[in-house]
């Protein structure tokens, strides 16, 4: 506070205000004010540096190779329509269907293979809500009581259900396995890596077996139950205990649900093995589904995707034409502002302020 | 007769009901207690220890904004409905509220202290028949107090006695009305003899009937029956709360009301509550927003019901619904539940940070230097903190003039004596010479009873004087003699006047210099020391000062015998009465006259007559008879002094200088820059303040004419207002157009608007309190409106405080216009409580004006940098803050919208609920505060240099229905921008390794964190003022959301609260990836650069003030601004009718018997009653007032 004193003329000061910038409304500033020689090399710098990047992103994503199948089988010419019309849950007897394509080019790095829905509300928000975290992450006393965000998939049976909710019951479960033809008429499967495909903060942190590394996952899972729609329990997904019950890569991978009813998620990656062959070469191929998913009741569809990437992702051209678009509407912008401001720069620079 | 009516009062006493009479007895506390009627303790504090909690919550509770976020809350308990976390509503809400509570705890803790510290005061009380130390809080009606000099009065109190001679006690209003005069109270002959006699005291039995408590400070009614006797009561007799006893030894007083019933209590409490009309504004937008909300929610639920029938029946499989919801249910709730997710459309914090606004504003008016006044240590102050941003849109000033644009300091500054002028200093060429500080002062040393605060500059007066030129002599003699004034003299030569207009105290004072010093006076004689010699003259009458008459004479007798009536007065009634030998004289002199007219001084002229003895027997005879006569007294005493004050002699004229307050033209010029219409509404007569009106400048000679306004007739004030607007504007129609509109909330408040009408050139209008009477009628207001409008200066002269405040209400009622009033006197209190900015002037007439006001200062040049300073910035940065607010919260929710298309509108929302949460009050709270606390649009000086800068406030250009449309469009674009790209951007995308990314947490991430960094983006675009903080704070605010969105979906927190933070990983797993940052990039520009284009293509065609000044910031340096000229000498034609600034001269009172007989011995002079209306006068300061009983009706002529 402001410290009794006598200023210069003798008057006591003992309310007068310090001086401080702050208080004065001094702080030093830096006022900066839109003019054209700031706004339009702006423009101009931003539309140069926005086309290049654009037509790199495009090129890069036109580069990716992509391959799909939609494999739903709603027309009755389609191998699967049959699979698709005698839908059941409680089928003992799988319905398994084969598309034969022809890839046009070779795949010559890695390909991951992805199935996709549609029409498919992973994100309706009663959906996104219907897990339990806890239980999905080992916790024992969630395996025995599922949030009540689980419901009506927490409990059968009178048993809980392990994983409870209605992601998890709605698993995505049809299996798809490939096939080359060789010229000479012999298939020969090709081999499909099922570990990889989830993020590894979920695999290692997110998702984790009830009873922590106990190798017993069936002793761990006592006194649950299977989620309605599945065939097996959690703990016979997989026979390789690394990549079963919770953690699962294909269960982790469906439970990270998507943003939007069209999506895709990965399914298998299928490594190249030796540099010399692409990975998938130009051919004949089969596509064997075992048809266990219904989506033909909501109108949905399912695809398979072969996809290689790039150091941008998937393929994916809208961002490269869309920095283009970006980059030329701000270059033409430059443009036009600059004739604006070559039309009104003489009123302006002799402002007549006093005429306001 | 007592015991009857005691029994009788004790049985409906009891019952608590209102009271019609209040009945006490004194000493006598068990019959008091009966009534139970309040003790002395008071409270002001609203809460206790317990009441707190409960009475707080439901006080907060009452505001919409806080109730709709507690109805939001309850909805989100409901598990069908709830889309959000209870949370995320619950952690905004509970922080403002807890913000809010503490800010009214510390208040209320603050009152309990003062409580405390009041109720502890001590006091002495009379109990069985001692005096007693007691508590105040203890203190009960009909108890008997004893109040020493300087205490504070404990209660209101009947006078019973006191030390003083006739029972008198002094004392000072100033907590109670804001006057700082002393005034006189009287207490009964027949309580006054009991004296300090305790014992007497305390065996007294009055009993006392008055009026029920109320709040009305200049009047009280009641009776006290002593010994079977009856005595009137009156205000009089009555001590009030919060008045302070001065000048009186002691004094006893019987408690009448204690506590909460005292008349300062009643009265306290009572603010009328002002809002601003961006407050009014922001009212109807929220509205507005709800209905909008109300739409939204709507669509969407009818959206769910579509899809629910489409999509969602048949989707059961995977997601099957809850038993019992069908599809018009499962809408229904979604309706609720989409309330909830676009709650945020209005927003929870945007009360709380206009506030902080506002106070942040405030404290920069209080901490202000170049509003501080060091002379009477005084900084400016906002006593309110919700009006700043009103202070950027003012339209009209309404300005008192005495205190506020003079100083009420009266200086002689110029006389002509003999046809000679003295006071005007000439360097050798003979060129006028500006008198300043440095001037040199004429030395009065001499002169030992000399005031030593007199300054005059022209030496050649005085050495007139000591030449011992007959004629100056006889001028000062006048003025020591002829005059009403009170000497005080408590040390030997230390001679204080007490003098009732500050003009007659100063020509007084100018005697007294110049050797011819008025000393004592006696009903029948005046002392005057007479250049060191003493002279006491025989005071034979005093022909007093009224308004018809316009002067005052005094005859006296001097030691020789001679005898001579002395004048002075209005020059062209003095000029009437003259003998035609002074036609020469005559004419030299009216052209001083018409000099110091034109420096807008006030002028007197001063005329003596010598007497014949014989003549004087004859008339003084006839005077007695005249004053003693029962009917037409006064026609009698005007006839005879018409006859006596003819034929004088004319001995010269002063000039008095109603000194303007430092600045005060320079002010007003600049105001008017800024297209704000200054209109001056004073007390003062017309001549005075056409005066001032010119030296001010707002009345300038090159005005193609100024209108008076002076009729006594409905049909004249009519007619001259007509005259006045077709001389201005021939051609505007007779009829006022008025444009009929609905504003406000639910558009249920009617206005009615008279348009600016365009005028040529500068005109002034002076109307005076009896036309302006009428012009205030019902149909004239308008016609006054009009014409009043087209001028460019309007002086309303004779006003009272009633029409201060209906002239006030009347721009506003149909101008629909910001006003501001400021004044320092208690008449001005009306007026800045009807305006709606009240500003008080502190330090000249007391405290009621700033009590009341709601920013106070102490010179009228400091409003300029109030406003165009203060206010203009305080309405820049709400404007942008609001505009800003409403931007960042619509572009927030809309993305809500957008999504609800792709998500089967669930009421999924897009954003992290942390985010949700946190977004309003983390991560964008303090860069928006330090945009709202530093921005400034350019500094102070070229603020001052272009007060054309001002006038966009008073367009309302910043902020209006209009501009939150646009910002309303420009969140809609961007929210467009901000769900789409990354739709488009994701939809089928995967990481570098194949791995998902279009996941929804992921999706979540990326449209939370383009939305910040647009944003803040847009914030940075908005800040013209860059300092160090805003910095920090935009920068700090975007780390911190880093900081906290990784740590929060980090390993550790998901494992310790696992399902609060589900979204571990995601920031690792997505802001690695090059399309991520792409995207954030490419939206960040999307959303900034149509801004960046529009605003400049803005800037080129169609350039604001601002822009230009802005323009010229960057380029140039400030011009230098341009050399102050001296004001150029005017010489008016105008003849300054002038006499006195006060009433009815008061010399029956001065010469009357009664008052001065029994005069203190303590060399203290007596002060008069004082007039009881507070509002009712003008006090001026340099000498303490001494006024005289008035009617009513004078009163209100009388400032």
């Amino acid at each position: 506070m402001a410290s009794s004193y006598k200023d210069e003329d003798g008057h006591i000061s003992v309310k007068k205000p310090e001086n401080t910038a702050f208080k004065q409304q001094r702080l030093p500033a830096w006022q900066p004010v839109l003019t054209a020689g700031t706004v339009l090399p702006a423009f101009f710098i931003i539309g140069l540096i926005f086309i290049p990047i654009g037509i790199g992103l495009y090129v890069t994503s036109n580069n990716i190779k992509e391959f799909e199948i939609d494999y739903t089988g709603l027309d009755p010419s389609s191998p699967c329509f049959n699979c698709s019309q005698n839908f059941s849950w409680n089928s003992t007897k799988p319905c398994t269907c084969s598309i034969p394509f022809y890839l046009e080019q070779p795949y010559e790095s890695n390909v991951f293979m992805y199935y996709g829905l549609s029409n498919f509300y992973q994100n309706h928000r009663r959906y996104v809500k219907s897990r339990d975290d806890s239980q999905l992450n080992g916790n024992e006393e969630s395996l025995r009581k599922p949030s009540k965000e689980c419901e009506p998939y927490a409990r059968h049976d009178n048993r809980p259900i392990a994983p409870c909710g209605a992601i998890a019951n709605s698993m995505f479960n049809d299996t798809l396995e490939l096939f080359y033809s060789d010229p000479n008429g012999t298939k020969t499967q090709i081999p499909l890596t099922a570990t990889g495909i989830a993020w590894w903060t979920d695999k290692h942190v997110k998702f984790r077996n009830p009873g922590g590394n106990n190798d017993n996952l069936t002793a761990a899972f006592q006194g649950t139950t299977k989620p309605i729609n599945w065939r097996r329990p959690a703990y016979e997904l997989d026979s390789d205990p690394e990549n079963n019950g919770f953690i699962n890569e294909d269960f982790i991978v469906w439970m990270r649900t998507a943003a939007l009813p069209t999506f895709r998620k990965l399914y298998r990656i299928i490594q190249r093995r030796n540099t010399m062959v692409p990975t998938l070469p130009r051919g004949n191929y089969t596509l064997e589904v075992v048809y266990n998913y219904p989506v033909r009741s909501f109108d949905g569809r399912k695809r398979m995707i072969f996809s290689t990437i790039s150091w941008m992702g998937g393929k994916n051209p809208f961002l490269g034409i869309a920095y283009i678009t970006v980059g030329s509407v701000c270059f033409l912008l430059g443009v036009i502002l600059l004739f604006i401001h070559h039309k009104y720069d003489n009123r302006n620079n002799n402002p007549d302020i006093s005429s306001n | 007769m007592g015991s009857v009516v005691s029994s009788f009062g004790n049985l409906c006493g009891k019952e608590k009901k209102q009271e019609e009479e209040r009945h006490l007895r004194a000493n006598d506390r068990p019959f008091n207690l009966s009534y139970l009627y309040a003790n002395n303790a008071i409270k002001t504090s609203k809460y206790n220890v317990f009441t707190f909690l409960p009475l707080n919550l439901f006080e907060q509770f009452t505001r919409l904004a806080n109730a709709y976020f507690l109805f939001l809350l309850l909805l989100q308990l409901i598990p069908q409905v709830s889309s959000l976390s209870w949370f995320t509503t619950a952690v905004p809400l509970i922080l403002v509220l807890s913000m809010t509570a503490v800010k009214d705890a510390s208040d209320d803790i603050n009152r309990h202290r003062c409580d405390r510290q009041v109720n502890n005061r001590q006091v002495n009380v009379l109990t069985d028949g001692e005096l007693k130390k007691e508590k105040w809080m203890n203190v009960q009606v009909g108890d008997i107090v004893k109040l020493e000099s300087n205490h504070f009065v404990t209660a209101d109190l009947l006078l019973l006695s006191s030390s003083e001679p006739l029972n008198l006690v002094y004392v000072e209003t100033a907590e109670l009305d804001g006057e700082t005069n002393l005034k006189v109270k009287q207490a009964l002959t027949v309580t006054g003899e009991m004296g300090d006699n305790i014992e007497a005291l305390s065996t007294f039995r009055g009993e006392v009937r008055c009026e029920p408590p109320n709040n009305r400070l200049d009047k009280f009614k009641g009776n006290l029956t002593v010994n079977g006797q009856t005595y009137g009561l009156d205000n009089d007799k009555i001590l009030l709360r919060g008045c302070t006893l001065r000048n009186t030894e002691w004094c006893f007083g019987l408690v009448i009301f204690g506590g909460p019933d005292t008349k300062l209590m009643q009265n306290s409490g009572k603010t009328t509550f002002k809002r601003t009309s961006i407050d009014h504004l922001m009212n109807v937008l929220v509205l507005c927003i709800f209905g909008f909300l109300g739409t939204m929610c709507f669509v969407l639920a009818i959206g769910n019901a579509i899809w629910e029938v489409k999509e969602g029946s048949v989707f059961t499989a995977f997601l099957p619904r809850e038993a019992g919801v069908n599809a018009a249910l499962s809408s229904f709730l979604s309706f609720w539940s989409y309330v909830i997710v676009l709650n945020t459309v209005v927003p929870i914090s945007l009360y709380v940070s206009v506030e902080i606004i506002r106070l942040g504003n405030s404290f920069y008016i209080d901490w202000d230097r170049k509003m501080y006044y060091p002379k009477n240590d005084t900084p400016a102050q906002a006593r309110t903190t919700t009006l700043n941003e009103e202070l950027g849109q003012i339209k009209y000033i309404f300005s008192d003039k005495t205190g506020t644009l003079t100083q009420n300091i009266m200086t002689f500054n110029k006389c002509s004596i003999n046809g000679k002028n003295y006071g005007e200093l000439f360097d050798f060429s003979g060129q006028r010479v500006e008198v300043t500080e440095k001037t040199q002062r004429v030395d009065f040393s001499w002169n030992q009873l000399a005031d030593p605060n007199f300054i005059f500059h022209d030496y050649s007066l005085l050495e007139t004087v000591k030449e011992g030129n007959p004629e100056a002599r006889a001028f000062f003699r006048l003025l020591a003699l002829c005059h009403t004034v009170m000497p005080e003299e408590k040390k030997e030569g230390e001679l204080n006047y007490q003098a009732q207009s500050p003009d007659e105290g100063a020509l007084v004072t100018a005697a007294r210099n110049f050797g011819f010093v008025f000393r004592s006076r006696t009903p029948e004689t005046i002392t005057i020391m007479e250049m060191g010699r003493k002279v006491t003259c025989e005071l034979l009458a005093v022909l007093d000062f009224n308004n018809v008459r316009k002067r005052m004479s005094v005859i006296v007798r001097s030691p020789e015998g001679k005898m001579t009536l002395y004048c002075k007065g209005a020059d062209t009634i003095i000029y009437e009465r003259l003998h035609p030998s002074c036609k020469k004289l005559m004419d030299v002199t009216t052209g001083h006259l018409n000099e110091y007219a034109g420096d807008g001084l006030r002028t007197l002229v001063l005329a003596y007559k010598d007497l014949e003895e014989s003549y004087m027997d004859g008339w003084r005879q006839r005077h007695h008879e005249a004053s003693t006569a029962m009917e037409g007294q006064e026609e009698m005493l005007n006839e005879l002094y018409e006859e006596i004050e003819k034929d004088m002699t004319l001995l010269g004229a002063t000039a008095v200088e109603d000194k303007l307050q430092d600045g005060v033209p320079q002010t007003i010029e600049q105001l008017a820059k800024a297209d704000i219409k200054i209109w001056v509404l004073t007390g003062d007569k017309q001549e005075t303040a056409e005066n001032i009106g010119y030296s001010c400048n707002m009345l300038r000679e090159e005005m193609k004419d100024v209108f008076i306004v002076a009729a006594n007739t409905a049909e004249g004030v009519k007619e001259e207002l007509q005259n006045a607007r077709r001389k201005m504007c021939p051609e505007a129609a007779e009829e006022p157009s008025v444009i009929k509109a609905r504003a406000g909330l639910f558009w249920l408040q009617k206005t009615e608007t008279v348009r600016d009408e365009k005028v040529d050139g500068d005109y002034g209008l002076i109307i005076n309190g009896h036309s302006l009477a009428f012009a205030l009628e019902k149909d004239l207001e308008l016609e006054l409106l009009r014409t009043a409008c087209m001028c460019q200066t309007v002086i309303c002269c004779r006003v009272t405080p009633l029409q201060k405040a209906q002239v006030v209400q009347l721009v506003k009622k149909y101008k629909q216009a910001v006003t501001l009033a400021i004044g320092d006197g208690a008449n001005d209190v009306s007026m800045i409580k009807a305006a709606h900015i009240g500003v008080g002037i502190s330090g000249q007439e007391g405290m009621q004006a700033v009590l009341s006001s709601d920013f106070s200062f102490a010179q009228f040049r400091y409003l300029q940098r109030l406003l165009l300073v203060h206010g203009r910035w305080s309405y820049l940065r709400m404007c942008k803050f609001l505009r800003y607010f409403f931007y960042k919260n619509f572009t927030f929710t809309f993305v809500h919208f957008w999504y609800a298309f792709f998500c089967g509108f669930s009421a999924q929302t897009v954003y992290d609920e942390w985010f949700i949460t946190l977004y309003n009050l983390m991560y964008t709270a303090l860069p928006i505060l330090s945009l709202c606390l530093f921005d400034q649009d350019v500094n102070d000086r070229w603020s001052f240099q272009y007060p054309q800068l001002y006038s966009p406030g008073q367009l309302n250009m910043y902020f209006s229905k209009k501009a939150f449309v646009r910002c309303m469009m420009h969140s809609c674009y961007s929210s467009l921008i901000l769900f789409f790209i990354p739709w488009a951007a994701m939809h089928d995308t995967v990481r570098d390794d194949g791995r998902d990314i279009a996941d929804y947490q992921s999706f979540a991430l990326l449209a939370q964190t383009c939305l910040l960094v647009v944003v803040s983006a847009q914030l940075c675009l908005d800040t013209h003022y860059w300092t160090t903080v805003n910095q920090l704070f935009v920068w700090g605010s975007l780390a911190t959301y880093f900081a906290v969105t990784f740590t929060m979906y980090s390993n550790g927190m998901f494992l310790i609260f696992t399902s609060v933070f589900p979204f571990i990983g995601t920031a690792r797993n997505s802001l690695n990836q090059p399309n991520v940052w792409l995207t954030i990039f490419l939206i960040s520009l999307l959303c900034i650069l149509p801004v960046v284009a529009l605003r400049f293509v803005l800037l080129q065609i169609r350039p604001t003030i601002n822009d230009k000044v802005r323009h010229m910031v960057g380029k140039e340096v400030l011009p230098s601004p341009a050399p102050r000229r001296p004001p150029a000498r005017r010489i008016s034609t105008r003849q300054s009718g002038y006499a006195f600034s006060h009433s009815q001269g008061y010399g029956n009172l001065v010469t009357s018997q009664g008052f001065l007989l029994k005069r203190p011995l303590k060399g203290r002079s007596i002060l008069f009653t004082q007039t009881d209306s507070a509002l009712a006068e003008n006090k001026p300061q340099q000498y303490r007032t001494i006024t005289e009983e008035v009617e009513e009706s004078q009163s209100s002529h009388s400032w």
